[in-house]
């Protein structure tokens, strides 16, 4: 993209961290940009820098002319932010000229013009072969010459001239009431107007930088915060980056079992963005201590930000719970960033962020906490700052961990909302208070791209660290602690009484059983006896026919009757009457 | 360009009432010689050869504007005696130019 638009406006790269991105290139090349902004903004900052990293990245040379600072001055100041000015003047990298105007020592008499500044500044351009200029701040002109006239007309005819040497200048120009400049600069450099800023709210003050105008190419019109520190300015256009970072699939353990198994048992994404939130004391820094632990455990590099205490502080209190995080913070795995969010600006903060996360190259990032930065009013400037630490963190690959404080009212607060959508696992830490004791439990609010576990679980500190247990569920919701326990006892209670009632019925059956056998022995006892008693009658009965039926046959025999006609049945039934 | 009327002077002469003047121009613009003509006039008027006279092409030697911080031109530099003072314009309102060389009161 910048290449292409390249083609249409050549541009003059200025070597200004995230300047040349805002503008998609640099400053239009051959003509002039007006650097705007009330005192003590980081002009006369700007325009050097342009003129250092040109002479030392691009191989332009530069004229510097300045209205107000003496050579030496210059030289002096700058050399605080690295550059080594007078290396660069001797090796005619860079023409310094200094501008200097007593309106008292000036009569004017009649007419005049300023070919002498035209001849200075054409001298120290062809000394050098100049390609940038930086006139800093020709608005001085005017508290020296006294006819306005002229001295707008000359200045008319200097930016065409500047322009038709073809040099990428850079005017600085001082703020005025209602304008952007104080003397209307603006007027003669309309090309592009660049306008810096450094405002005071509520005690700390931060830098920002606005493209307000730029012909025939496009840019990032927003307003971006900057930084001038020992390395120079740098720009900060973290809104310029898009959502289309790398995603990771890997994953990395939380350094607590419980959790991590409350995750798939695979814990967070590389990469992704934690939030760790709940009340005060619940133990949010435990958790993301416990997860500099394992990252480093893994090798990996941890950045720990800590804006509430200092790194021996936290070091002692995460050892309480079995966390040694000295042995990595002396191993260089494991870098401490301690300073009160009130110490400056969120941009700085962002600033300083990008900058130590560059250097450091950690695998790893803990902010502990971040609300710390949030006063109720600057909640959304809070969000933003957030949101491009969250962006800049996911484009390098990174893996965030954010604590933030909630009040003991609503465990969702609304700036705790506003920043639930920026990140990807969303921890709630609370406290449950009930039957007189405060307890800790843990649920997973949300996780993007992972099915996770939705068991609200308590968890307890213990000199191990933090250890999951299993959640009960009672009429008043969790149940927790003792109250925990005492469910825990009644479960088991009411398990013991079931026990023993299978036992009671089991005997029941055994006895119902044994009775019953019992009967079905006496029952068989009896038959058997009657049995018996009726084979012995059967028996009997047999020997009664037998013996009848002798005695007809002895009867017949004696009265010589025919044997054959008796009938038994007769028999039968006469000897049943006769006995 | 240079056109000396006495250079060798006396020191005390230099701290005294002896004026040396340098005039500052670009190329022998219109400006440029009315000022000298100018100039010329006023000393002589006024300062009975007791000046000399340095006119300094800054086309020629462009290096030179630096010195005396020249910016507009052209520009008559009081170097004696002291204290430096300027006088830009063509030099036309004479009552101005002995103000601004302190021949006059302001």
């Amino acid at each position: 993209m910048i290449n292409e638009t390249n083609k249409n406006l050549p541009k003059s790269p200025t070597g200004i961290e995230g300047f040349d991105e805002i503008t998609l290139g640099g400053l239009p090349k051959g003509r002039p940009t007006l650097v705007c902004g009330a005192a003590g903004c980081g002009k006369t900052l700007f325009g050097l820098e342009f003129l250092v990293r040109g002479a030392k990245q691009f191989d332009e040379p530069g004229v510097f002319m300045s209205f107000e600072e003496t050579k030496d001055e210059l030289v002096a100041n700058v050399s605080s932010l690295g550059f080594d000015l007078q290396n660069l003047i001797d090796n005619k990298k860079i023409a310094l000229d200094h501008v200097h105007i007593e309106r008292s020592e000036i009569q004017e008499t009649g007419e005049y013009d300023l070919e002498g500044l035209f001849i200075r500044l054409g001298y120290a351009i062809d000394s050098i072969g100049a390609k940038r200029v930086v006139l800093d701040t020709i608005e001085s002109l005017f508290s020296g010459l006294p006819n306005q006239l002229i001295l707008r007309a000359e200045l008319r005819r200097l930016f065409r001239w500047l322009k038709n040497k073809g040099v990428t200048a850079i005017i600085t120009g001082e703020r005025g009431d209602n304008t952007l400049t104080r003397q209307g600069l603006e007027e003669y450099v309309s090309d592009c107007v660049i306008f810096l800023d450094h405002r005071v709210t509520e005690q700390t003050s931060t830098r920002r930088l606005r493209v307000v105008k730029y012909r025939g190419t496009v840019h990032g019109t927003n307003e971006y915060p900057f930084l001038i520190d020992e390395d120079g300015f740098s720009v900060l256009p973290v809104t310029s980056l898009g959502l289309n970072h790398a995603v990771s699939n890997e994953r990395v353990l939380s350094g607590i079992d419980g959790l991590d198994k409350m995750l798939e048992g695979k814990g967070y994404y590389r990469g992704s963005t934690v939030l760790v939130s709940g009340t005060a004391g619940v133990g949010k820094t435990s958790v993301a201590a416990h997860f500099a632990e394992a990252a480093c455990k893994r090798g990996e590099r941890v950045l720990y930000f800590c804006f509430e205490e200092s790194p021996n502080q936290l070091m002692r209190n995460m050892l309480s719970i079995g966390i040694d995080l000295e042995t990595w913070q002396q191993k260089g795995l494991l870098q401490f960033q301690a300073t009160r969010p009130t110490f400056y600006g969120l941009e700085m903060h962002l600033a300083v962020t990008h900058k130590i996360v560059n250097n450091f190259k950690p695998d790893v990032v803990i902010f502990d906490p971040i609300n710390s930065f949030a006063t109720s009013e600057k909640e959304n400037e809070v969000k933003t700052m957030l949101m491009r630490i969250v962006d800049f963190l996911k484009a390098c690959q990174v893996t965030a961990l954010f604590t933030s404080l909630t009040s003991n009212k609503s465990i969702l607060e609304t700036s705790e909302v506003g920043l639930s959508s920026l990140v990807d696992t969303h921890i709630t830490l609370r406290d449950i208070e009930l039957s007189g004791e405060r307890n800790r439990v843990m649920y997973v609010l949300k996780s993007r791209g992972m099915a996770n576990s939705n068991q609200v679980r308590e968890f307890i500190l213990t000199e191990n660290g933090v250890e999951l247990r299993e959640a009960y569920i009672g009429p008043e919701g969790v149940l927790t602690g003792s109250a925990r326990i005492a469910q825990e006892a009644s479960e088991n209670a009411v398990l013991l009484i079931h026990e023993k009632d299978i036992e009671r019925k089991k005997r029941e059956l055994e006895r119902k059983r044994k009775v019953t056998e019992t009967q079905i022995a006496a029952l068989r006892a009896g038959y058997e006896a009657e049995e018996s008693e009726g084979i012995v009658m059967i028996e009997i009965e047999k020997d009664k026919i037998k013996r009848l039926r002798k005695d007809k046959v002895d009867m017949a025999k004696s009265r010589k009757a025919e044997i054959e006609t008796i009938s038994i049945n007769n028999l039968t039934n006469n000897g049943k009457d006769t006995q | 360009m240079k056109e000396n009327s006495d250079t060798e002077v006396s020191e005390l002469e230099m701290q005294n009432d002896f004026w040396v003047l340098r005039l500052y121009v670009a190329g022998k613009s219109p400006k440029a010689l009315i000022a000298l003509t100018n100039l010329k006039k006023i000393c002589r008027d006024q300062l009975n050869d007791k000046f000399t006279i340095e006119v300094i092409d800054l086309l020629e030697n462009p290096q030179l504007g630096a010195d005396d911080q020249i910016l507009a031109l052209p520009t008559l530099v009081r170097k004696l005696p002291v204290p430096v003072r300027k006088i830009i314009g063509d030099l036309s309102n004479t009552e101005r130019v002995l103000v601004g060389l302190d021949l006059l009161p302001q």
